[in-house]
């Protein structure tokens, strides 16, 4: 996701002189290269002084420019957080910043290096918009989008390396703001966003398997978050399952089961989240999801196909 | 591009006279409010009004290529009462300070005229500015950012990474000054920071160019800033009184924020006057 990441910063730099990134230490691997070295008094690197990547974004974006901020999630978010509510959401700059490696990615980096509560974080700071594509061909539009807008700041959540598409046959096309549906059935939904797509596509091969008829969702855009279209989603279907690599406060699951109250919506309802605890345990990506509930194993017996 | 645009003459007497008419001015506004941190703003009054009247170029429209960021946001009292005699502020405006009526608080609010950036949390100022200062050198253009930035504020960490970025990127169009008066609301910085001090060599040794000056006195501020090579971001240590013009306000920490009550308000106009002469 980080190589589609550049690839389409690199091409919307070219387009736009007024694109800056001001990354901290961290840079996307590949066509970032290309942008540094075609660009360089665009490329900015502050070293590891995110507090001053964000300011220097703001400071950008004042003078009407469209910088994006990049590094690591946890260090993009949280470790300049005043910056990114104070510089860039109260004066509502067109400002990207960049969480890469978000969720518990990084399984063997520990837990200062896992963002499991990023959504529910830039969510609750006004003006600030959150899209987290599901796949490289999502990130791509995501990014696109994202150094066009000028609406005010994004905390775009993206992935690492290495992520298929899932994407490619899906019936809608990415817009900002609106469900997209992968694929379209009648009895079960799956709504979910980020790389943990995966386990959303697995999940429903699985019911596929015992004939029913599956709506797979990537809920991309998770702030503002598309209203309408998750009481739709309730409306449509008799199953509705949330997968999401975030803590149960503040992401997509509790803001379904919100919608779902608030249109009696009557279908069977499970969420998946991480849980609201730390990880000290290291293994694989799929390692850490599943200390926490989140393999096929647990959630086909959670959702009744065990 | 960062050209210094050098002003031959710059009427120092008029800028003290300037200078009494914003601390009267802002002495009045007091006695609308219950706080409006009088003392910071009398602490930087000089330094302000020399980088708007002396410093920064002014077309006939009244708009600069240059920008003024006050990274002390609790001292915009000063920025407002300039914006004020320049019409880019009504005095509607300065009446309903902090009034539900009103649109001027107690920081600067970005959206406000005259106003280029929110402030008010110390240590953001200056990564502000360096991100503007790469703007207008990404659109080759030769605009000078103006900041002020207070002692206190340069206890944060997030300063020290602009000060770092600054002259690492080598933004020469920076212009900074510390209002130094030695006040923050716990006491007096050389005494709580000691090794805080020399101030103007740790700037120094992160690249910029530096000079110190008596903060109140307009000439010698003008001076040290318009002789400036150009090569270097700029930062003026300047020496500051807390509350400056008022004796009993001078270096008293209770006037980081209270407003005069109706006999102290008397006396300050009286000493005020004194200035003057």
């Amino acid at each position: 996701m980080r190589n589609t990441f550049s690839e389409a910063l690199y091409q919307a730099a070219s387009a736009n002189p007024d694109v800056y990134i001001v990354v901290a230490d961290i840079s996307p691997v590949g066509s970032m290269e290309k942008f540094s070295k075609q660009y360089p008094e665009r490329f900015i690197n502050v070293g590891v002084a995110e507090q001053s990547m964000i300011g220097i974004c703001a400071g950008l974006a004042l003078k009407g420019c469209q910088p994006f901020a990049y590094t690591i999630a946890t260090f993009a978010l949280y470790r300049p957080f005043e910056m990114v509510r104070d510089d860039l959401c109260y004066q509502n700059l067109p400002v990207t910043v960049v969480g890469m490696g978000a969720g518990i990615i990084y399984s063997t980096l520990g837990g200062t290096h896992h963002t499991q509560e990023d959504i529910a974080i830039a969510g609750a700071i006004p003006n600030m918009q959150i899209i987290a594509p599901c796949d490289p061909a999502e990130c791509t539009q995501a990014t696109r989008y994202c150094a066009a807008q000028k609406k005010g700041p994004i905390y775009l959540r993206i992935g690492k390396a290495g992520e298929p598409n899932y994407t490619d046959k899906a019936i809608d096309p990415w817009v900002f703001g609106k469900l997209r549906y992968i694929k379209r059935g009648s009895d079960v939904c799956i709504l979910s966003y980020g790389v943990i797509m995966q386990k959303a596509m697995q999940l429903a091969a699985r019911f596929e398997a015992t004939g029913k008829s599956v709506s797979v969702v990537s809920c991309h855009t998770l702030k503002p978050l598309d209203i309408d279209g998750i009481a739709d989603a309730l409306a449509r279907h008799k199953h509705v399952v949330v997968i999401e690599e975030h803590a149960p406060q503040g992401g997509l699951a509790p803001r379904t089961k919100q919608i779902a109250w608030d249109t009696r919506a009557m279908c069977r309802l499970d969420t998946f989240t991480l849980q609201d605890a730390f990880i000290h345990n290291y293994g694989s990506h799929d390692d850490l999801l599943s200390a926490h509930g989140i393999d096929m194993a647990q959630m086909s017996q959670r959702v009744g196909l065990a | 591009m960062n050209k210094v645009v050098r002003l031959n003459s710059f009427d120092v007497k008029a800028a003290n006279t300037r200078c009494l008419r914003y601390r009267r001015r802002i002495l009045d506004i007091s006695q609308q409010v219950g706080a409006l941190h009088i003392g910071s703003a009398y602490s930087c009054t000089e330094i302000v009004d020399c980088m708007y009247h002396g410093l920064m170029r002014r077309g006939l429209d009244g708009t600069s290529p240059d920008t003024f960021l006050m990274s002390k946001g609790h001292g915009c009292m000063i920025q407002y009462v300039i914006l004020e005699e320049h019409g880019v502020l009504g005095r509607q405006d300065l009446d309903r300070y902090c009034k539900p009526d009103g649109r001027l608080g107690v920081h600067p609010d970005y959206g406000n005229p005259g106003i280029e950036a929110s402030t008010g949390s110390l240590g953001h100022g200056l990564s502000m500015t360096v991100g503007m200062a790469l703007a207008e050198r990404g659109r080759k253009t030769d605009g000078i950012i103006y900041v002020v930035l207070s002692d206190g504020e340069v206890q944060e960490g997030s300063t020290w990474e602009a000060v770092m970025m600054a002259s690492s990127l080598g933004c020469s169009n920076i212009v900074a000054a510390v209002d130094n008066n030695d006040f923050q609301s716990l006491g007096r910085t050389s005494e709580t920071h000691p090794s805080f001090y020399p101030l103007a060599e740790k700037f120094a040794a992160f690249g910029w160019e530096t000079a110190e000056t008596d903060g109140h006195d307009s000439a010698a501020i003008f001076a040290a800033i318009s002789s400036r090579s150009g090569r270097k971001p700029f930062m003026l240590c300047a020496k500051t009184t807390k509350g400056k013009g008022v004796s009993y306000m001078e270096n008293v920490p209770i006037w980081h924020y209270r407003s005069p009550n109706k006999q102290e308000y008397q006396q300050a106009t009286v000493e005020l006057e004194r200035m003057a002469v």
